[in-house]
């Protein structure tokens, strides 16, 4: 492979606060993650997982050590690169799935696609082939009130992949939802990454969830303290 | 996207309509007084100025100080009977030339009486102001001397006192002044100002000044141009000639003016600019609340929609798209509001003036300054919660609950 990986952490590290007070989240991370794998991040609350998201994201900077994304170091960005790097190349799904209140689900889909300034009508259109990769046609003009927890998760997955993101970034994604909707959702992303070769990066707490990944990073104190390769072991739980 | 951040705009406006409304209520106030009130001014002023142009171009007034508003006239010298007569010898181009005292007097005929307002004038001053007689005669030469009494009055004077009866060759009694009438003046009706014109009495000048304002002084003279006749040149004849028999050096300013019509008129709306500015003052005052609260409410709907503001931030909406979208609601809300007050001071506006029967003058440069305020107002008091929206931190705005 002579392409880069697509997200590397040199010696990353991230301080919160001040003299006796500070907290180092990030302790001298180094980390590479090559396109199209699934990795799987665990850790205790505070471990540093979140951070490392944030980072990955570009919604927070390294305090010190560089994060470069496809080989490109990302330090000298300003508000406005990171914004730009999160709407061409990161897609995002929350555990509160975070969509717009009172918003139709095709709306909600569209919205990425609206700041990058495309019309209606091709919005619309790839709007409609991502709700229905998520497996929910028909259900475009629903709002999200009138959605499912795993519908409504459906909905940002799919618009996280609208933009035809290079990532993935799930937090927590089945956090608020039961068993059986969970495995849906898992499945569907396992799918994205099997099918549409779609890095993801997918934070969680729960073993089975992870199980999922095909790579697990595991956070103690802000430190890498084991990176694996996993086989998935169990055929999905239907 | 334009339309994409408009229509976002008018939802989260329309999403709050009852919220929205009492925002902007302040701005519909502030407009719609403005608008009312200059309106109806305008109407006014229309009013007037058709009166007055009405009267003719070819009528100068001739007054003791300078005139216009704010300046005090009452300290200047009064002409006397020799100025007249200078201006009549040496003035080419008159048609005539009235000296005017104005006074009020009670009026007495039989046994019934009526307050009214007294002229000393002569015959020239029914030609200026284009007078007609309904009955009787204007003064006779001896008359106009002063040797013999005589009293020319307004058809409201001759209601008031004679009722249907013919008021010539009666007596009637000008403050104590036993005057016989010798003619009635043609209705003439209201004058710009709303007063009655043919509430009048019409003495010669010597009559007048002796019997009813116990002086030998002329307060005004009214002068009309012969048509065909310029009245600047008229203008500037009486006014050298003023200056000369009041020994007025070279280069001091002038203790009388000479006026026509539409100096007169421009003078009068120089008083509704004053009044335009003091309005303008107070609308200011009053767009600059309606301001506040817009800000504020825009202030506590940045807050409510943080987390909104952070999904959007983090699926990839720059800074600027979020400043944007929250200053088009702000511009929008006080354009809204705006209209609305346009909208409210004109029908307010029509309903006075229908009252007042004076013309409805709409002004479209104030309707469309009302409206170019109102935008601005929405975009200098919604871009400091637009900067703030735009600024927040995505990750702690999609923490915030």
């Amino acid at each position: 492979m002579t392409l880069p990986p697509i997200i590397t952490f040199r010696q990353v590290s991230k301080l919160y606060g001040h003299g006796e007070a500070t907290i180092r989240a990030l302790d001298h991370i180094d980390l590479s993650i090559t396109a199209g794998e699934f990795v799987s991040i665990m850790g205790p609350s505070g471990s540093g997982k979140s951070t490392a998201m944030n980072i990955i994201g570009g919604l927070d900077v390294p305090t010190s050590g560089e994060y470069l994304f496809q080989g490109i170091p990302t330090s000298g960005f300003d508000r406005a690169q990171l914004t730009l790097l999160r709407r061409h190349m990161l897609g995002f799904v929350f555990q509160g799935f975070n969509l717009l209140a009172r918003t139709s689900a095709v709306e909600n889909v569209e919205l990425p696609l609206v700041y990058r300034g495309m019309d209606h009508r091709e919005r619309r259109s790839r709007a409609m082939i991502a709700l229905e990769q998520v497996g929910l046609k028909g259900r475009e003009g629903h709002t999200t009130q009138e959605l499912s927890g795993g519908q409504q998760q459906r909905v940002a997955i799919a618009r996280a992949i609208v933009t035809d993101p290079a990532v993935l970034l799930a937090d927590e994604p089945t956090g608020n939802l039961d068993t059986r909707t969970s495995a849906e959702i898992m499945e569907l992303i396992t799918r994205l990454n099997r099918d549409n070769g779609i890095t993801v990066i997918m934070v969680t707490h729960e073993e089975d969830i992870a199980a999922y990944g095909k790579r697990l990073l595991r956070f103690v104190d802000g430190h890498l303290a084991s990176d694996h390769a996993q086989a998935k072991e169990h055929d999905h739980v239907l | 996207m334009f339309f994409e951040t408009a229509k976002l705009a008018w939802r989260a406006i329309s999403r709050n309509m009852l919220r929205s409304f009492l925002t902007v209520l302040g701005v519909v106030i502030g407009v719609a007084a403005v608008i009312a009130m200059v309106t109806v001014g305008n109407g006014t002023t229309a009013k007037v100025q058709a009166e007055l142009s009405r009267l003719g171009t070819n009528t100068l007034f001739v007054r003791p100080g300078q005139w216009g508003p704010g300046r005090a006239s009452s300290e200047a010298k009064r002409f006397n009977d020799k100025d007249v007569l200078a201006i009549q010898e040496q003035v080419a181009g008159l048609r005539a030339v009235a000296p005017v005292n104005r006074g009020t007097a009670t009026v007495i005929a039989g046994g019934a009486n009526h307050s009214s307002s007294v002229i000393g004038t002569n015959n020239d001053y029914l030609i200026a102001q284009d007078w007609d007689l309904s009955l009787g005669r204007s003064f006779l030469a001896n008359e106009d001397r002063g040797s013999q009494a005589a009293c020319i009055i307004g058809e409201t004077v001759r209601k008031e006192l004679f009722g249907a009866a013919n008021p010539v060759g009666q007596n009637i009694r000008v403050s104590n002044v036993a005057c016989p009438v010798v003619g009635v003046l043609a209705v003439k009706g209201q004058s710009g100002m709303g007063d009655d014109q043919d509430d009048t009495v019409i003495m010669p000048l010597k009559l007048h000044q002796r019997r009813i304002g116990g002086t030998t002084t002329i307060s005004s003279i009214i002068l009309s141009a012969q048509d065909g006749v310029a009245t600047t040149k008229v203008q500037s004849d009486v006014e050298s000639l003023l200056r000369e028999r009041r020994r007025i050096a070279i280069g001091r300013e002038d203790d009388f003016s000479v006026n026509d019509m539409s100096q007169i008129a421009a003078a009068m709306t120089g008083t509704t600019v004053l009044l335009t500015g003091l309005l303008g003052a107070v609308a200011a005052v009053s767009l600059l609340v309606g301001g506040i609260g817009i800000m504020n409410i825009m202030l506590v709907s940045v807050t409510e929609r943080t987390r909104e503001i952070g999904i959007r931030l983090a699926i990839g909406a720059l800074e600027r798209q979020v400043l944007t979208q929250f200053l088009v609601e702000a511009v929008m809300l006080s354009i809204f509001g705006g209209v609305s007050g346009i909208v409210a001071g004109l029908a307010l506006a029509y309903g006075v003036v229908s009252f007042l029967g004076v013309p409805f003058v709409a002004s479209p440069t104030i309707i469309l300054l009302a409206f170019a305020f109102s935008a601005a107002i929405g975009m200098v008091f919604g871009y400091f919660p637009a900067r703030r929206a735009a600024q927040l931190n995505p990750i702690e705005a999609l923490r915030h609950e």
